[in-house]
């Protein structure tokens, strides 16, 4: 056993009983991360001051009697998070030099419970990858084979689990973006219904998307961190006010009598050998657990991914515009007037995909454009998200791949944008509709890479998936294989 | 439909980006391509299909009309690339 190897609950445990300080296992992690990190490149920021202090006060309160589950627990942050003094770039150029002045809500609410920052986690640019290959700040490199990609957007913030240098951490998801790194890196990914979890002071891609998401070694620690950051927030007008659940005791192991959707348009030909067989073992397990079997479909899949290149890159290419060198972030050098400020400083702060997605959205919602576009793919969003409400009559969860295949080469496919896009085709069709779902790992590929299985639930229905991805977990315990770093 | 470099030019100026010819000539070719794939989206029947602009059904969310402290002028600032007093500065707008 090592310190930087435990979960938020075992971590915990070990220092409720005195067996070891906040200050120890957080200078374990920080060595950890010294140790790994020139073969991964998880982080944009490691901050060791920080977390040794942050330690140092958790220690007080374990010993004032005031600490609870998460005091103390060494985490890190996407680097899509706003804290409060710390460098926050989001994986841009443009907003290298960033101290933002005031931190995000999750963060705020996982502080005031004491835990400690290690730093903040490499991403795709803005968000937009799959592959943390477009970050502006290097290539993130999957801990299970680091010539293959981690999965993006969050890929530091799976790779941070999988290659041990952090206890958990958070991620955002916008089409994918926690549950296809967690997928690839062999760690649990929740993606909350949107609304569940605020985004104050999460950098904006696709607003009407995006969405705030605990990545964990189990599924024990992804309910004890959702718990924690959900609910909601007078500072964000999409959080819903409904009551957070205690998600820790919905676990209860049991699935018996559950209702289970296979949707035949994700059981293609197409799917890889090693992942249909994990998906053929994981049903197999569910049914061995009591759980029952439902044929459905999701008629308008094949429609989503084309639905999401169109909503996401119109609603990035309105929030991008802020972007524009006058009150935070890059500025060229040498305008020679106001537009071309702007203009250079875009141009020179933007990455390549960056600047491709911006073009998209522009072009989708500019004059002519804007209704066989935009307001045809949101029309085409309503029949998505029909699918999913019609399919939850009849069933409590839906289980799919959470990709195609499992990690593809560092630059296989940086030079074709679309093939990139499609490795997302069955985690997009979540957000579309708005809904929660959740990776946890279900297998290794015949070339020894994790290969995760998508558990969807009905709207706000997180207890339900957690309780279903918890029972696979106890009965399988691929959740306990680790990287061979 | 064929993106050209002259439309590439168009939307980079909408979007205030200043694109290199290898950029502009590779982003007529790969927008071509995504905008291709999307045309299949024309197939469908969307006739009285109401778009969705957000996914929880929501009323306008309203807070109490109060006053409260903001985070101020020196940390607002505090990022500015360029500043004069408690201004940003930019270049000229009108000579």
């Amino acid at each position: 056993m090592e310190l930087f190897d435990l979960t938020i609950h075992e971590l915990h445990d070990m220092m409720a009983s005195r067996q070891v300080s906040s200050v120890e296992a957080t200078k374990a992690m920080l060595a950890r991360i010294d140790a790994v990190e020139p073969q991964i490149g998880s982080f944009i920021t490691v901050t060791p001051e920080r977390a040794v202090a942050d330690a140092e006060a958790a220690d007080k309160r374990f010993a004032a009697g005031d600490a609870d589950i998460l005091t103390g627990i060494p985490l890190a942050l996407k680097d899509i998070f706003l804290t409060e003094g710390i460098r926050t770039t989001c994986g841009s150029r443009i907003l290298h030099n960033f101290v933002p002045p005031y931190s995000a809500t999750s963060y705020e609410k996982l502080k005031d419970r004491g835990v400690v920052l290690l730093g903040k986690l490499n991403q795709d640019e803005f968000a937009m990858g799959s592959s943390s290959e477009s970050s502006a700040f290097g290539t993130t490199r999957n801990p299970w084979d680091t010539t293959r990609i981690p999965g993006g957007s969050s890929g530091g913030s799976a790779t941070a689990i999988a290659a041990q240098q952090a206890t958990a951490t958070l991620g955002t998801d916008t089409g994918g973006s926690i549950r296809q790194p967690a997928s690839h890196c062999g760690c649990v990914g929740l993606k909350p219904t949107y609304g569940r979890v605020s985004r104050y002071g999460v950098i904006a891609y696709a607003s009407s998307l995006d969405q705030v998401g605990p990545m964990t070694r189990d599924v024990t620690d992804c309910a004890i961190m959702l718990g924690a950051i959900a609910g909601h927030d007078p500072k964000d007008s999409t959080s819903v006010d409904t009551p957070v659940p205690d998600y820790r005791a919905c676990l209860t192991g049991s699935v018996k009598g559950l209702r289970i959707g296979l949707p035949k348009e994700y059981y293609i030909s197409g799917l890889d050998p090693d992942v249909q067989a994990a998906m053929d073992q994981a049903i197999g397990v569910y049914r061995s657990l009591g759980a029952e079997f439902v044929d459905i479909s999701l008629p308008h899949t094949d429609y989503a991914v084309a639905t999401y290149y169109l909503i996401a890159t119109a609603e990035a290419s309105s929030n991008l515009a802020r972007y524009d060198g006058v009150r935070f972030g890059h500025r060229a050098e040498g305008a020679t007037g106001l537009l071309d400020m702007y203009t250079k400083s875009r141009s020179q702060g933007f990455g390549a995909e960056v600047k491709r997605r911006i073009m998209l959205g522009t072009y989708a919602l500019s004059s002519g454009y804007y209704d066989a576009y935009y307001v045809k793919a949101q029309k085409v969003r309503t029949l998505i998200m029909r699918d999913f409400m019609q399919a939850f009559e009849g069933v409590d969860v839906i289980l799919t791949p959470v990709a195609p295949t499992p990690a593809f080469k560092i630059g296989e496919k940086v030079n074709d944008p679309l093939q990139m896009y499609l490795s997302d085709i069955f985690t997009i069709p979540v957000n579309l509709a708005g809904t929660c779902a959740l990776s946890i790992p279900a297998g290794i590929s015949a070339d020894g890479l994790p290969i995760g299985l998508q558990l969807v639930g009905k709207p706000f229905g997180e207890e339900t998936i957690l309780r279903a991805a918890h029972a696979f977990e106890q009965e399988t315990g691929w959740h306990l294989k680790k990287a061979p770093l | 439909m064929k993106i050209t470099v002259a439309d590439v030019e168009y939307v980079a100026r909408l979007a205030r980006l200043d694109l290199s010819e290898a950029e502009k000539n590779l982003f007529a070719e790969q927008m071509d391509t995504i905008l291709g794939y999307v045309e299949k989206l024309k197939g469908l029947d969307t006739d009285g299909i109401l778009p969705t602009s957000h996914a929880v059904p929501m009323e306008n969310s309203f807070r109490p009309d109060l006053t409260t402290p903001s985070i101020g002028i020196e940390k607002a600032l505090a990022n500015a690339p360029d500043r004069v007093a408690s201004f940003y500065r930019v270049p000229k707008v009108l000579e």
